[in-house]
Protein backbone atom coordinates (compact mmCIF):
# COMPACT_ATOMS: atom_id res chain seq x y z
CA UNK A 1 0.00 0.00 0.00
CA UNK A 2 1.24 3.46 -0.87
CA UNK A 3 -0.38 6.50 0.62
CA UNK A 4 0.51 10.07 -0.17
CA UNK A 5 -0.83 13.11 1.60
CA UNK A 6 -0.88 16.76 0.55
CA UNK A 7 1.82 16.41 -2.11
CA UNK A 8 2.81 19.77 -3.57
CA UNK A 9 5.54 20.27 -6.14
CA UNK A 10 6.61 23.51 -7.81
CA UNK A 11 9.10 24.20 -10.59
CA UNK A 12 10.00 27.86 -10.15
CA UNK A 13 6.68 29.71 -9.82
CA UNK A 14 4.70 26.98 -11.60
CA UNK A 15 2.74 24.72 -9.29
CA UNK A 16 2.73 21.28 -10.94
CA UNK A 17 1.13 19.33 -8.07
CA UNK A 18 -1.19 21.09 -5.69
CA UNK A 19 -2.06 19.35 -2.42
CA UNK A 20 -2.68 15.89 -3.92
CA UNK A 21 -3.61 13.02 -1.56
CA UNK A 22 -4.58 9.46 -2.43
CA UNK A 23 -4.26 5.81 -1.37
CA UNK A 24 -2.77 3.26 -3.81
CA UNK A 25 -4.17 -0.15 -2.96
CA UNK A 26 -2.24 -3.42 -2.66
CA UNK A 27 -2.92 -6.07 -5.29
CA UNK A 28 -4.69 -3.57 -7.54
CA UNK A 29 -3.80 -1.67 -10.68
CA UNK A 30 -3.85 1.94 -9.56
CA UNK A 31 -4.06 4.39 -12.46
CA UNK A 32 -3.05 8.03 -12.51
CA UNK A 33 -4.77 9.65 -15.48
CA UNK A 34 -4.92 13.16 -16.86
CA UNK A 35 -4.08 15.26 -19.88
CA UNK A 36 -0.48 15.97 -20.86
CA UNK A 37 0.96 18.44 -18.36
CA UNK A 38 -1.51 17.54 -15.63
CA UNK A 39 1.32 16.40 -13.34
CA UNK A 40 0.98 12.61 -13.45
CA UNK A 41 4.63 11.91 -14.38
CA UNK A 42 5.83 14.41 -11.75
CA UNK A 43 3.61 12.69 -9.17
CA UNK A 44 5.02 9.28 -10.08
CA UNK A 45 8.60 10.60 -9.96
CA UNK A 46 7.86 12.07 -6.51
CA UNK A 47 6.53 8.70 -5.37
CA UNK A 48 9.72 6.86 -6.40
CA UNK A 49 12.02 9.61 -5.13
CA UNK A 50 13.33 10.93 -8.46
CA UNK A 51 11.81 14.30 -7.49
CA UNK A 52 11.49 15.61 -3.95
CA UNK A 53 8.05 17.05 -3.17
CA UNK A 54 8.00 20.59 -1.73
CA UNK A 55 5.35 19.54 0.78
CA UNK A 56 3.47 16.42 1.84
CA UNK A 57 4.36 12.88 2.86
CA UNK A 58 4.64 9.57 0.99
CA UNK A 59 4.09 6.40 3.00
CA UNK A 60 5.08 2.90 1.83
CA UNK A 61 3.46 0.21 4.00
CA UNK A 62 3.43 2.56 6.99
CA UNK A 63 7.00 3.84 6.47
CA UNK A 64 7.50 7.53 5.75
CA UNK A 65 9.48 7.60 2.48
CA UNK A 66 9.87 11.39 2.45
CA UNK A 67 11.92 11.42 5.64
CA UNK A 68 14.04 8.33 4.97
CA UNK A 69 17.81 8.76 4.61
CA UNK A 70 19.60 7.63 1.46
CA UNK A 71 20.47 4.15 2.82
CA UNK A 72 16.88 3.49 3.90
CA UNK A 73 15.65 4.61 0.50
CA UNK A 74 18.12 2.30 -1.25
CA UNK A 75 16.76 -0.64 0.74
CA UNK A 76 13.16 0.28 -0.06
CA UNK A 77 13.96 0.78 -3.73
CA UNK A 78 14.98 -2.85 -3.98
CA UNK A 79 11.28 -3.57 -3.47
CA UNK A 80 10.31 -1.23 -6.32
CA UNK A 81 10.21 -2.10 -10.01
CA UNK A 82 9.63 0.47 -12.69
CA UNK A 83 8.74 0.33 -16.35
CA UNK A 84 9.75 3.55 -18.11
CA UNK A 85 7.98 5.23 -20.99
CA UNK A 86 10.90 4.53 -23.33
CA UNK A 87 11.64 1.20 -21.59
CA UNK A 88 15.09 2.53 -20.47
CA UNK A 89 16.87 -0.70 -21.38
CA UNK A 90 20.67 -0.68 -21.25
CA UNK A 91 21.70 -0.44 -24.92
CA UNK A 92 24.99 -2.28 -24.53
CA UNK A 93 23.41 -5.32 -22.88
CA UNK A 94 21.39 -8.17 -24.34
CA UNK A 95 17.81 -8.83 -23.26
CA UNK A 96 19.10 -11.53 -20.91
CA UNK A 97 21.75 -9.26 -19.36
CA UNK A 98 19.23 -6.44 -18.95
CA UNK A 99 16.89 -8.70 -16.99
CA UNK A 100 19.75 -10.32 -15.08
CA UNK A 101 21.30 -6.99 -14.07
CA UNK A 102 19.26 -6.45 -10.83
CA UNK A 103 20.02 -10.07 -9.84
CA UNK A 104 23.75 -9.55 -10.49
CA UNK A 105 23.71 -6.36 -8.44
CA UNK A 106 21.66 -7.43 -5.45
CA UNK A 107 21.83 -11.21 -5.10
CA UNK A 108 24.60 -13.68 -4.41
CA UNK A 109 22.93 -16.52 -6.33
CA UNK A 110 24.93 -18.67 -8.72
CA UNK A 111 24.86 -17.76 -12.39
CA UNK A 112 22.75 -20.85 -13.14
CA UNK A 113 20.14 -19.82 -10.57
CA UNK A 114 20.06 -16.30 -11.94
CA UNK A 115 19.65 -17.54 -15.51
CA UNK A 116 16.83 -19.83 -14.39
CA UNK A 117 15.06 -16.86 -12.82
CA UNK A 118 15.66 -14.73 -15.93
CA UNK A 119 14.17 -17.41 -18.16
CA UNK A 120 11.16 -17.72 -15.85
CA UNK A 121 10.33 -14.02 -16.06
CA UNK A 122 11.03 -13.90 -19.80
CA UNK A 123 8.64 -16.79 -20.23
CA UNK A 124 6.11 -14.94 -18.07
CA UNK A 125 6.23 -11.95 -20.44
CA UNK A 126 6.21 -14.22 -23.52
CA UNK A 127 9.76 -13.46 -24.60
CA UNK A 128 11.33 -16.89 -24.72
CA UNK A 129 14.05 -17.11 -27.37
CA UNK A 130 14.98 -13.42 -27.32
CA UNK A 131 17.68 -13.75 -24.66
CA UNK A 132 20.62 -12.89 -26.85
CA UNK A 133 19.04 -10.03 -28.77
CA UNK A 134 20.02 -6.42 -28.13
CA UNK A 135 17.40 -3.72 -27.46
CA UNK A 136 18.06 -2.23 -30.91
CA UNK A 137 17.02 -5.55 -32.50
CA UNK A 138 13.58 -5.86 -30.91
CA UNK A 139 10.24 -4.06 -31.39
CA UNK A 140 8.71 -1.42 -29.12
CA UNK A 141 6.26 -3.92 -27.61
CA UNK A 142 9.06 -6.39 -26.91
CA UNK A 143 11.12 -3.63 -25.26
CA UNK A 144 8.19 -2.90 -22.95
CA UNK A 145 7.97 -6.58 -22.06
CA UNK A 146 11.71 -6.73 -21.37
CA UNK A 147 11.23 -3.63 -19.20
CA UNK A 148 8.46 -5.41 -17.29
CA UNK A 149 10.60 -8.55 -16.94
CA UNK A 150 13.49 -6.47 -15.52
CA UNK A 151 11.10 -4.65 -13.19
CA UNK A 152 9.65 -7.85 -11.71
CA UNK A 153 12.74 -10.06 -11.62
CA UNK A 154 13.44 -9.23 -7.94
CA UNK A 155 9.77 -9.87 -7.01
CA UNK A 156 9.06 -6.25 -6.07
CA UNK A 157 6.16 -5.24 -3.84
CA UNK A 158 5.58 -2.06 -5.84
CA UNK A 159 5.47 -1.73 -9.62
CA UNK A 160 5.44 1.65 -11.34
CA UNK A 161 4.64 1.99 -15.02
CA UNK A 162 5.04 5.29 -16.82
CA UNK A 163 2.78 5.31 -19.89
CA UNK A 164 3.29 1.62 -20.72
CA UNK A 165 1.27 1.92 -23.93
CA UNK A 166 2.89 4.96 -25.49
CA UNK A 167 3.96 4.32 -29.07
CA UNK A 168 2.28 0.93 -29.27
CA UNK A 169 -0.54 -0.26 -31.53
CA UNK A 170 -3.92 -0.93 -29.85
CA UNK A 171 -3.53 -4.71 -29.93
CA UNK A 172 -0.05 -4.68 -28.38
CA UNK A 173 -1.24 -2.07 -25.87
CA UNK A 174 -3.98 -4.43 -24.70
CA UNK A 175 -1.48 -7.29 -24.39
CA UNK A 176 0.79 -5.12 -22.23
CA UNK A 177 -2.20 -4.01 -20.11
CA UNK A 178 -3.30 -7.59 -19.59
CA UNK A 179 0.23 -8.63 -18.71
CA UNK A 180 0.57 -5.89 -16.09
CA UNK A 181 -2.87 -6.68 -14.70
CA UNK A 182 -2.15 -10.43 -14.45
CA UNK A 183 1.28 -9.88 -12.90
CA UNK A 184 -0.22 -7.50 -10.33
CA UNK A 185 -2.73 -10.11 -9.24
CA UNK A 186 -0.28 -13.00 -9.44
CA UNK A 187 2.45 -11.35 -7.31
CA UNK A 188 0.02 -9.29 -5.16
CA UNK A 189 1.88 -6.10 -6.01
CA UNK A 190 0.83 -2.50 -5.65
CA UNK A 191 0.93 -1.29 -9.23
CA UNK A 192 0.80 2.37 -10.18
CA UNK A 193 0.32 3.20 -13.84
CA UNK A 194 0.48 6.61 -15.50
CA UNK A 195 -1.63 6.61 -18.60
CA UNK A 196 -3.90 8.53 -20.89
CA UNK A 197 -4.84 5.45 -22.85
CA UNK A 198 -8.61 4.99 -22.62
CA UNK A 199 -8.47 1.25 -23.22
CA UNK A 200 -6.23 0.88 -20.16
CA UNK A 201 -8.55 3.03 -18.08
CA UNK A 202 -11.60 0.97 -18.98
CA UNK A 203 -9.91 -2.46 -18.92
CA UNK A 204 -7.59 -2.44 -15.92
CA UNK A 205 -8.53 0.60 -13.83
CA UNK A 206 -9.13 -0.85 -10.34
CA UNK A 207 -8.40 2.43 -8.62
CA UNK A 208 -8.19 5.60 -10.68
CA UNK A 209 -6.89 9.02 -9.72
CA UNK A 210 -7.73 11.75 -12.23
CA UNK A 211 -5.48 14.82 -12.12
CA UNK A 212 -6.47 18.13 -13.64
CA UNK A 213 -3.94 21.00 -13.65
CA UNK A 214 -2.00 19.36 -10.81
CA UNK A 215 -5.04 18.91 -8.57
CA UNK A 216 -6.97 15.78 -7.62
CA UNK A 217 -10.20 16.05 -9.62
CA UNK A 218 -11.81 12.64 -9.29
CA UNK A 219 -11.23 9.13 -7.96
CA UNK A 220 -13.03 5.87 -8.59
CA UNK A 221 -12.74 2.74 -10.73
CA UNK A 222 -13.38 1.92 -14.38
CA UNK A 223 -17.06 1.17 -13.73
CA UNK A 224 -17.59 4.47 -11.88
CA UNK A 225 -16.22 6.41 -14.84
CA UNK A 226 -19.15 5.49 -17.09
CA UNK A 227 -21.63 6.95 -14.67
CA UNK A 228 -19.59 9.89 -13.47
CA UNK A 229 -21.07 13.34 -13.95
CA UNK A 230 -17.74 15.10 -13.50
CA UNK A 231 -17.63 17.44 -16.50
CA UNK A 232 -13.83 17.64 -16.76
CA UNK A 233 -13.45 13.87 -16.46
CA UNK A 234 -16.10 13.23 -19.11
CA UNK A 235 -14.48 15.73 -21.46
CA UNK A 236 -11.14 14.00 -20.96
CA UNK A 237 -12.28 10.37 -21.14
CA UNK A 238 -15.02 10.60 -23.70
CA UNK A 239 -13.33 13.12 -25.95
CA UNK A 240 -14.58 11.73 -29.28
CA UNK A 241 -18.18 11.37 -30.47
CA UNK A 242 -17.62 7.63 -30.76
CA UNK A 243 -16.71 7.36 -27.08
CA UNK A 244 -19.58 9.66 -26.08
CA UNK A 245 -21.96 7.34 -27.93
CA UNK A 246 -20.42 4.34 -26.21
CA UNK A 247 -20.95 5.97 -22.80
CA UNK A 248 -24.60 6.75 -23.60
CA UNK A 249 -25.13 3.18 -24.77
CA UNK A 250 -23.62 1.76 -21.58
CA UNK A 251 -25.73 4.08 -19.45
CA UNK A 252 -28.92 3.10 -21.29
CA UNK A 253 -28.02 -0.56 -20.85
CA UNK A 254 -27.67 0.07 -17.14
CA UNK A 255 -31.07 1.76 -17.11
CA UNK A 256 -29.66 5.19 -16.33
CA UNK A 257 -30.51 8.43 -18.05
CA UNK A 258 -27.62 9.53 -20.32
CA UNK B 1 23.59 28.83 -14.46
CA UNK B 2 26.67 30.69 -13.34
CA UNK B 3 30.16 29.35 -12.67
CA UNK B 4 29.60 28.84 -8.94
CA UNK B 5 26.43 26.78 -9.50
CA UNK B 6 28.28 24.51 -11.92
CA UNK B 7 31.28 24.25 -9.63
CA UNK B 8 29.15 23.49 -6.58
CA UNK B 9 27.22 20.80 -8.41
CA UNK B 10 30.47 19.35 -9.79
CA UNK B 11 31.89 19.08 -6.26
CA UNK B 12 28.65 17.48 -5.02
CA UNK B 13 28.85 14.96 -7.86
CA UNK B 14 32.41 14.05 -6.84
CA UNK B 15 31.36 13.78 -3.20
CA UNK B 16 28.29 11.72 -4.14
CA UNK B 17 30.33 9.11 -6.01
CA UNK B 18 32.35 8.23 -2.90
CA UNK B 19 30.01 5.66 -1.41
CA UNK B 20 30.17 1.93 -0.74
CA UNK B 21 29.52 -0.11 -3.89
CA UNK B 22 26.39 -2.28 -3.84
CA UNK B 23 28.29 -5.14 -5.49
CA UNK B 24 32.10 -4.97 -5.64
CA UNK B 25 32.35 -7.61 -8.37
CA UNK B 26 30.09 -5.68 -10.74
CA UNK B 27 31.90 -2.42 -10.04
CA UNK B 28 35.25 -4.09 -10.74
CA UNK B 29 33.87 -5.42 -14.02
CA UNK B 30 32.72 -1.91 -14.94
CA UNK B 31 36.14 -0.47 -14.01
CA UNK B 32 37.92 -3.01 -16.24
CA UNK B 33 35.46 -2.27 -19.05
CA UNK B 34 36.23 1.45 -18.76
CA UNK B 35 39.99 0.79 -18.67
CA UNK B 36 39.65 -1.05 -21.97
CA UNK B 37 37.40 1.63 -23.47
CA UNK B 38 39.59 4.56 -22.41
CA UNK B 39 43.05 2.96 -22.50
CA UNK B 40 42.97 0.43 -25.32
CA UNK B 41 40.44 2.50 -27.24
CA UNK B 42 42.84 5.47 -27.39
CA UNK B 43 46.02 3.50 -28.16
CA UNK B 44 45.82 4.02 -31.94
CA UNK B 45 45.33 7.77 -31.96
CA UNK B 46 47.93 8.30 -29.21
CA UNK B 47 50.52 6.21 -31.09
CA UNK B 48 50.00 8.01 -34.40
CA UNK B 49 50.08 11.49 -32.85
CA UNK B 50 53.14 10.68 -30.73
CA UNK B 51 55.26 9.35 -33.61
CA UNK B 52 54.45 12.33 -35.85
CA UNK B 53 54.89 14.74 -32.95
CA UNK B 54 58.46 13.49 -32.42
CA UNK B 55 59.17 13.35 -36.14
CA UNK B 56 58.04 16.92 -36.80
CA UNK B 57 59.90 18.17 -33.72
CA UNK B 58 63.08 16.62 -35.05
CA UNK B 59 62.75 18.25 -38.47
CA UNK B 60 61.84 21.67 -37.09
CA UNK B 61 64.57 21.64 -34.46
CA UNK B 62 67.18 20.71 -37.05
CA UNK B 63 65.85 23.42 -39.37
CA UNK B 64 66.34 26.08 -36.69
CA UNK B 65 69.85 25.05 -35.71
CA UNK B 66 71.81 26.74 -38.46
CA UNK B 67 74.79 27.93 -36.42
CA UNK B 68 77.70 25.55 -37.09
CA UNK B 69 79.05 26.27 -33.59
CA UNK B 70 76.07 24.51 -31.99
CA UNK B 71 76.50 20.78 -31.76
CA UNK B 72 73.75 18.72 -33.37
CA UNK B 73 73.73 16.53 -30.27
CA UNK B 74 71.43 19.18 -28.86
CA UNK B 75 68.67 18.08 -31.28
CA UNK B 76 67.73 14.85 -29.40
CA UNK B 77 67.95 16.75 -26.10
CA UNK B 78 65.47 19.35 -27.32
CA UNK B 79 63.18 16.65 -28.68
CA UNK B 80 63.43 14.65 -25.45
CA UNK B 81 62.67 17.58 -23.18
CA UNK B 82 59.83 19.05 -25.25
CA UNK B 83 58.22 15.65 -25.66
CA UNK B 84 58.53 14.73 -21.97
CA UNK B 85 57.71 18.11 -20.51
CA UNK B 86 54.94 19.33 -22.78
CA UNK B 87 53.98 17.34 -25.85
CA UNK B 88 53.30 13.97 -24.25
CA UNK B 89 51.36 15.08 -21.17
CA UNK B 90 49.64 18.22 -22.44
CA UNK B 91 49.13 17.71 -26.16
CA UNK B 92 48.08 14.09 -25.75
CA UNK B 93 45.68 15.01 -22.92
CA UNK B 94 44.13 17.81 -24.99
CA UNK B 95 43.57 15.27 -27.78
CA UNK B 96 42.19 12.76 -25.27
CA UNK B 97 39.87 15.44 -23.89
CA UNK B 98 38.24 15.30 -27.32
CA UNK B 99 38.40 11.53 -27.81
CA UNK B 100 37.64 10.28 -24.28
CA UNK B 101 35.79 13.35 -22.96
CA UNK B 102 33.22 13.49 -25.72
CA UNK B 103 32.65 9.74 -25.38
CA UNK B 104 32.08 9.99 -21.62
CA UNK B 105 29.78 13.01 -21.94
CA UNK B 106 27.70 11.54 -24.76
CA UNK B 107 27.46 8.10 -23.12
CA UNK B 108 26.22 9.51 -19.82
CA UNK B 109 24.05 12.09 -21.59
CA UNK B 110 22.38 9.39 -23.65
CA UNK B 111 21.80 7.33 -20.51
CA UNK B 112 20.27 10.37 -18.81
CA UNK B 113 17.84 11.34 -21.58
CA UNK B 114 16.79 7.74 -22.25
CA UNK B 115 16.03 7.35 -18.51
CA UNK B 116 18.63 4.60 -18.03
CA UNK B 117 20.15 6.55 -15.12
CA UNK B 118 16.68 6.89 -13.56
CA UNK B 119 16.19 3.13 -14.01
CA UNK B 120 19.41 2.46 -12.09
CA UNK B 121 18.40 4.92 -9.36
CA UNK B 122 15.03 3.20 -8.97
CA UNK B 123 16.83 -0.12 -8.52
CA UNK B 124 18.63 1.44 -5.53
CA UNK B 125 22.00 1.89 -7.22
CA UNK B 126 24.11 4.99 -6.57
CA UNK B 127 24.55 6.02 -10.20
CA UNK B 128 27.35 8.47 -9.44
CA UNK B 129 29.37 5.63 -7.90
CA UNK B 130 28.45 3.05 -10.53
CA UNK B 131 28.68 5.22 -13.66
CA UNK B 132 31.01 8.13 -12.89
CA UNK B 133 33.61 6.72 -10.48
CA UNK B 134 34.82 3.82 -12.72
CA UNK B 135 35.30 6.26 -15.62
CA UNK B 136 37.42 8.64 -13.53
CA UNK B 137 39.45 5.85 -11.92
CA UNK B 138 39.97 4.16 -15.30
CA UNK B 139 41.18 7.47 -16.77
CA UNK B 140 43.58 8.00 -13.86
CA UNK B 141 44.98 4.48 -14.36
CA UNK B 142 45.24 4.40 -18.15
CA UNK B 143 45.95 7.98 -19.26
CA UNK B 144 49.33 8.24 -17.46
CA UNK B 145 50.25 4.93 -19.16
CA UNK B 146 49.31 6.44 -22.50
CA UNK B 147 51.42 9.50 -21.69
CA UNK B 148 54.44 7.28 -20.97
CA UNK B 149 53.81 5.50 -24.27
CA UNK B 150 53.56 8.89 -26.00
CA UNK B 151 56.95 9.89 -24.54
CA UNK B 152 58.60 6.73 -25.83
CA UNK B 153 56.98 6.88 -29.26
CA UNK B 154 57.60 10.63 -29.61
CA UNK B 155 61.31 10.22 -28.92
CA UNK B 156 61.42 7.17 -31.19
CA UNK B 157 59.63 9.11 -33.96
CA UNK B 158 62.34 11.76 -33.73
CA UNK B 159 65.02 9.08 -33.89
CA UNK B 160 63.53 7.55 -37.04
CA UNK B 161 63.28 10.95 -38.68
CA UNK B 162 66.81 12.15 -37.96
CA UNK B 163 68.14 8.84 -39.24
CA UNK B 164 65.95 8.80 -42.36
CA UNK B 165 66.70 12.41 -43.30
CA UNK B 166 70.40 12.14 -42.47
CA UNK B 167 70.42 14.98 -39.94
CA UNK B 168 72.43 12.97 -37.42
CA UNK B 169 73.17 9.29 -36.94
CA UNK B 170 71.15 7.15 -34.57
CA UNK B 171 74.24 6.70 -32.38
CA UNK B 172 74.58 10.45 -31.99
CA UNK B 173 70.86 10.70 -31.31
CA UNK B 174 71.03 8.03 -28.59
CA UNK B 175 74.07 9.67 -27.04
CA UNK B 176 72.33 13.04 -27.03
CA UNK B 177 69.26 11.56 -25.36
CA UNK B 178 71.30 10.43 -22.39
CA UNK B 179 73.19 13.68 -21.89
CA UNK B 180 71.85 16.14 -19.29
CA UNK B 181 68.80 14.02 -18.61
CA UNK B 182 66.79 15.14 -15.55
CA UNK B 183 64.59 12.36 -14.09
CA UNK B 184 62.60 15.09 -12.32
CA UNK B 185 61.16 16.03 -15.72
CA UNK B 186 59.52 12.63 -15.94
CA UNK B 187 58.11 13.04 -12.42
CA UNK B 188 56.75 16.47 -13.41
CA UNK B 189 55.20 15.04 -16.59
CA UNK B 190 53.53 12.26 -14.60
CA UNK B 191 52.11 14.80 -12.12
CA UNK B 192 50.60 16.58 -15.10
CA UNK B 193 49.30 13.33 -16.58
CA UNK B 194 47.46 12.35 -13.36
CA UNK B 195 46.00 15.84 -12.96
CA UNK B 196 44.87 16.07 -16.59
CA UNK B 197 43.43 12.53 -16.49
CA UNK B 198 41.20 13.58 -13.61
CA UNK B 199 40.16 16.78 -15.40
CA UNK B 200 39.37 15.23 -18.78
CA UNK B 201 37.26 12.47 -17.23
CA UNK B 202 35.43 14.26 -14.42
CA UNK B 203 34.37 17.40 -16.35
CA UNK B 204 32.77 15.48 -19.26
CA UNK B 205 31.18 13.12 -16.71
CA UNK B 206 29.62 16.15 -15.01
CA UNK B 207 28.27 17.58 -18.28
CA UNK B 208 26.92 14.21 -19.41
CA UNK B 209 25.43 13.24 -16.06
CA UNK B 210 23.42 16.44 -15.67
CA UNK B 211 22.31 16.89 -19.29
CA UNK B 212 18.67 17.88 -19.78
CA UNK B 213 16.67 17.62 -22.97
CA UNK B 214 17.23 15.43 -26.03
CA UNK B 215 19.84 14.49 -28.60
CA UNK B 216 20.61 18.12 -29.45
CA UNK B 217 21.47 18.84 -25.82
CA UNK B 218 23.67 15.72 -25.66
CA UNK B 219 25.70 17.08 -28.58
CA UNK B 220 25.91 20.53 -26.99
CA UNK B 221 26.97 19.17 -23.60
CA UNK B 222 29.56 16.95 -25.25
CA UNK B 223 31.06 19.92 -27.12
CA UNK B 224 30.95 22.15 -24.03
CA UNK B 225 32.61 19.47 -21.93
CA UNK B 226 35.51 19.16 -24.40
CA UNK B 227 35.97 22.94 -24.59
CA UNK B 228 35.86 23.37 -20.80
CA UNK B 229 38.17 20.38 -20.25
CA UNK B 230 40.75 21.77 -22.70
CA UNK B 231 40.68 25.21 -21.05
CA UNK B 232 40.99 23.72 -17.56
CA UNK B 233 43.86 21.46 -18.73
CA UNK B 234 45.75 24.50 -20.07
CA UNK B 235 45.15 26.48 -16.87
CA UNK B 236 46.25 23.49 -14.76
CA UNK B 237 49.32 23.12 -17.04
CA UNK B 238 50.34 26.70 -16.28
CA UNK B 239 49.72 26.33 -12.53
CA UNK B 240 51.69 23.07 -12.32
CA UNK B 241 54.57 24.55 -14.31
CA UNK B 242 54.64 27.59 -12.05
CA UNK B 243 54.52 25.49 -8.90
CA UNK B 244 56.75 22.55 -9.76
CA UNK B 245 59.44 23.92 -12.07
Amino acid sequence: MIEFKNITKKFGDKVVLDDVSHLMQTGKTNLIIGTSGSGKTVLQKCLVGLFEPDAGVIIYDGKDFTHMNEDERKLLRQQIGMLFQGSALFDSMTVEDNVKFPLDMFTKDSNATKLKKVNEVLERVNLIGSNKKFPSEISGGMKKRVGIARAIVLNPKFLFCDEPNSGLDPQTSMLIDKLIYDITNEFKMTTIINTHDMNSVMEIGDNILYLKDGKKEWTGNSKDIIFSDNKNLNEFIFASEFLQDAKQLRMMEAGKKP
Amino acid sequence: MNFFTHFGRYILMLKGMLSKPENTKLYWKELMHQCVEIGIGSLGIVSIISIFMGAVSALQTAYQITNPLISKVIIPQIIRDTVILEFAPTLICVVLAGVVGSKIASELGNMRVSEQIDALEIMGINTKTYLVLPKIVAAIITIPMLVVLAMVLGIYGGRMTVAASGIISTNTYDRGLMEQFLPYNVFFAMMKAYTFAFIISSIPAYYGYYVKGGSLEIGKSSTTSVVVSCIVVLIADYILAALLL
